[in-house]
């Protein structure tokens, strides 16, 4: 029972992980870079509902403020790519990931100035209440937790794979010359890509405030989201969910059977583990530079 | 404006382009050493600061600036440079051979780490080396009976030739002590610049194919860049241990990788002014935020996440409008004044490109 | 006959795709030997392998009796192979003087602890690698761009530059992939001039990719003609370019 329990717990966890992992994917796929910010995103989506619906702020219903904390996260999100990285046509994938990683100190400061570095919990309706099933335990935000992950990367998954945008985004980011010249208007498909990427970001950040207490520094935890998308192999979009699912797995049967100490370090050796012996993650895409 | 008549090949092997550059540089280490005499105490700490900051930047600039490999894990290389050397001053070592062995072990735990680092490509570097300053923290703290673990560790006093010196009771020798180190490695790395290996690390941060094709060995080429870039980091991560007194496994965090990083982005990529500058910005940042809370009235408010706030704002602005750096902003202003009024704006045009990915799906 | 390179039944294959079909040829010592084809004929392909980019699926290269299938992508030049890119592939943010310098690479004798000391014998190998790069920039006319930033230089002139720094690295074998493209009627004409000295006065041997056919009759001893990766035709230029099949290939069936 006990092992079913950490099961559930450490999917819910790792469920949020391969929210934020899905981001970082989506960013990859359509423009090459990777949003170092975005577990900070994920931190300001959760501070953003917050701020919307709990009661010594704005008190709006929850699923009011849900879906409008998605939309502002969507806008700032497409609001960053016209305003910062389109600045940065041309310059180098380093230049993006070092732009981003101080976005994300720009981010943290301005949560903590917004809405104070004391940790705060979201009055989300999803943070209510245990589901019991046979001996078994289940928070009902786990549940929640992992429905709306599935959901979300399956129809994420369609997208991709089915809709005209999502092909015209796919294809902006394999060569984006050739995309411009078939008529792909690649720059504003690169904003609609980040608009997408903040509104995932909102829906983790919402899902992670429902199941404890969130603080300015919340954000780090999107640097464990790095080690799911690398071991589910940035470019794939159910890849990131299952890399997420793995190191969300790994913690709590970590900690539970590791010496202390040693625990923490579970994700992060497992993630060298991989780099070091599949140097492009576990599905590589990468191949020689042709000349 | 200067203009240079080449007389013979030695013209561009010299350490200086002409007489006058040697001058600006004599006179910058006349000062320099001088400076004991003419700066307060804290000043000369803050000067020490920024020139242990500017060797770090050194060490990363080998390998990012000049070699294309970007890391987000030096303070770990700080961390080994920094234990290394009071753990062979502790078994008895007299500092001037304990700190260069500092360095070595790390140039060479650099180099066994660059094993399986160098096949890695761009941002799967990045993460993996985020990774590696992550479980450095872990690691000091599991090697306790080696480390110290959380209680951490302190420098011992130095002693050279019978001359004591520490941080607090001299601090003038201590920067006189860093500012040699700082000169040393400066001149090694100048020294790479103009010799093949300098060239080979352009060449492969350029281009790795024709690299090949020219005869570099790409992974070899790469694990030097690794060994000297974590060895000059290592001396740094010593010299950082002196300057604080005390450290733990706190002491190099992450943050302190991904701020090394960044300084040597703002400083200027590829150059060693760079390193300088940065150094320049990221020891003075907390100063000028201080006196600037203080003139609007902040007073003694501590608020969290400022700094660092500040500083990637900062990188971003850079990033943003300055690639280059500000060695790339001072090289502009100072080819304005020699041409002018002749400068153009677009001489300094950046040339944008469509990306094209080196990925087939 | 000495044949410096020898390529015999060469096949590659990417996938299902052959890109070079059971090639053989050879390159005699002295000459300039030039391949042409269509687009995806194989061309670049053929250089890759020599190259060692490539493994090929089988067959067998052989350089002035050395097997290069033993060798390794950066031992290559060190055989005096030198090569230039289709899609010109200099060291961007260094100079024209640092970029021909990385060509003498293959002449590094000091190690790395004597570079960062800069002992003299580092001193006397840079001024004997300064030596011979300024006769490559002499003789390409490069003097006005010698510390110029590639970043900043006009497609032509880093053409040059390339060529320029494949020659820097003193080889016996210069492949060239199409030197001429993209360049103007003049540029051409001194790229021509400049093939034609690189083998009488310097006595490389040239293998070179090209399209133009003017500049490939004006320079070539023989013309090899490739199609889908297999050997279409061989000769003087004269030769190849009244073959049938490669007028077929070139301007369609029916138009023979």
């Amino acid at each position: 029972m006990e092992v079913l329990q950490l099961l559930v717990s450490g999917l819910a966890n790792g469920c949020v992980y391969g929210l934020i992992a899905l981001g970082f994917v989506l960013i990859y796929k359509a423009t090459e870079a990777v949003n170092f910010a975005q577990g900070d995103f994920m931190m300001l989506g959760a501070f953003v509902t917050l701020g919307l619906t709990n009661a010594q702020y704005m008190d709006l219903p929850f699923w009011v403020a849900a879906p409008m904390a998605i939309a502002i996260m969507a806008v700032l999100g497409y609001l960053l790519d016209f305003f910062v990285l389109r600045h940065l046509f041309g310059q180098s994938q380093t230049a993006v990931v070092i732009l981003t990683i101080a976005l994300g100190f720009v981010i943290r400061f301005i949560a903590g100035a917004i809405w104070g570095h004391e940790p705060q919990t979201l009055e989300s309706p999803l943070a209510v209440g245990d589901l019991r099933v046979g001996g078994v335990v289940l928070g009902m935000a786990d549940v929640a937790v992992i429905i709306v992950t599935v959901l979300l990367t399956l129809f994420l998954y369609q997208f991709f794979q089915r809709t005209k945008l999502g092909l015209a985004m796919q294809a902006a980011s394999q060569n984006q010359m050739a995309a411009y010249f078939m008529g792909i208007p690649v720059r504003r498909v690169q904003g609609m890509i980040w608009g997408l990427s903040g509104a995932v970001a909102a829906v983790a950040g919402i899902l992670f405030a429902s199941k404890g207490a969130i603080d300015p520094n919340a954000g780090l935890l999107g640097i464990k989201a790095f080690a799911a998308a690398v071991i589910g192999g940035f470019g794939s979009l159910p890849g990131a969910l299952a890399g997420g699912l793995i190191v969300g797995v790994i913690e709590p049967f970590a900690a539970r059977y590791l010496a202390a100490g040693y625990s923490q370090i579970a994700p992060y050796a497992l993630l060298l583990f991989v780099l070091v012996f599949r140097p492009h993650g576990l599905f590589s895409q990468v191949r020689t530079k042709k000349v | 404006m200067r203009i240079h008549f080449k007389t013979s090949y030695e013209h561009d092997i010299r350490l200086f382009a002409d007489w006058w550059s040697f001058f600006v540089y004599a006179a910058l280490i006349v000062v320099a050493v001088a400076l004991p005499w003419i700066m307060d105490e804290f000043y000369l700490g803050e000067v020490t600061n920024v020139l242990i900051w500017a060797i770090a930047g050194l060490g990363l600039m080998l390998l990012t600036g000049q070699t294309g490999q970007a890391s987000l894990g030096h303070a770990a290389f700080l961390a080994v440079g920094c234990y290394a050397n009071v753990i062979f001053m502790e078994l008895g070592l007299p500092f001037l051979i304990a700190f260069p062995l500092a360095g070595i072990v790390t140039g060479i735990v650099g180099t066994i780490i660059a094993i399986p680092a160098i096949r890695m490509h761009g941002i799967y570097l990045a993460i993996a080396t985020i990774a590696l300053s992550i479980l450095t923290d872990d690691l000091i703290v599991l090697l306790e009976p080696i480390t110290n673990g959380v209680s951490g560790k302190f420098a011992p006093t130095i002693t050279i030739f019978g001359i004591e010196i520490e941080r607090w009771t001299t601090p003038d020798r201590f920067y006189w002590l860093v500012l040699a180190v700082t000169v040393l490695c400066t001149l090694a790395y100048r020294n790479l610049l103009r010799a093949p290996l300098g060239r080979a690390m352009a060449a492969v941060r350029d281009s790795e194919v024709s690299a090949t094709a020219m005869g570099v060995h790409i992974a070899r080429t790469k694990a030097a860049s690794f060994g000297i870039s974590c060895a000059i980091t290592g001396l740094a991560g010593a010299l950082m241990g002196f300057y604080a007194g005390a450290f733990n496994n706190e002491t190099f965090s992450i943050v302190i990788s991904i701020t090394l990083l960044m300084m040597i982005v703002i400083g200027g990529l590829g150059s060693i002014h760079g390193a300088f500058f940065g150094a320049v910005v990221v020891a003075f940042l907390p100063q000028a935020l201080s006196i600037a809370k203080d003139s609007i009235g902040g007073g003694s408010v501590a608020i969290p996440g400022l700094e660092t706030g500040v500083f990637g704002l900062i990188l971003i602005l850079f990033i943003m409008f300055e690639p280059m750096g500000i060695y790339g902003r001072w090289m502009k202003i100072r080819i304005w004044f020699e041409l002018f009024p002749f400068a153009r704006k677009d001489m300094f045009k950046r040339q944008k490109s469509y990306l094209k990915t080196e990925r087939l799906r | 006959m000495s044949a410096l390179l020898d390529i015999r039944n060469a096949t590659l294959k990417f996938g299902g795709v052959v890109a070079v079909n059971d090639l053989s040829f050879t390159v005699e010592e002295g000459e300039v030997y030039a391949i042409v084809g269509p687009n995806g004929a194989g061309k670049s392909t053929v250089f890759n392998l020599i190259s060692r980019f490539y493994d090929p699926f089988s067959g067998a290269i052989t350089f002035d009796g050395n097997n290069l299938l033993d060798r390794k992508a950066d031992e290559v030049a060190d055989l005096g192979i030198a090569r230039t890119f289709q899609n010109i592939e200099l060291f961007e943010h260094a100079t024209v003087l640092q970029n021909l310098l990385v060509g003498r690479h293959r002449h590094r004798r000091t190690t790395l602890v004597e570079e960062m000391l800069f002992t003299p014998r580092v001193r006397r190998e840079e001024k004997r690698h300064r030596e011979a790069v300024e006769e490559v920039i002499d003789f390409l006319d490069l003097q006005p761009y010698r510390n110029k930033m590639i970043a900043g230089l006009p497609y032509g002139v880093r053409k040059v530059v390339e060529v320029g720094r494949a020659l820097a690295t003193g080889p016996r074998l210069l492949l060239l992939d199409e030197p001429a493209s993209g360049l103007s009627v003049e540029e051409t004409q001194d790229m021509r001039w400049w093939i034609d000295d690189i083998r009488k006065q310097m006595g490389i041997t040239v293998l070179m990719v090209e399209h133009d056919m003017g500049l490939v009759s004006g320079v070539s001893d023989r013309v090899l003609a490739l199609a889908d990766g297999a050997k279409l035709a061989e000769g003087t230029p004269a030769e190849v370019q009244s073959d049938p099949a490669v007028i077929e290939a070139y301007l369609g069936a029916g138009a023979a």
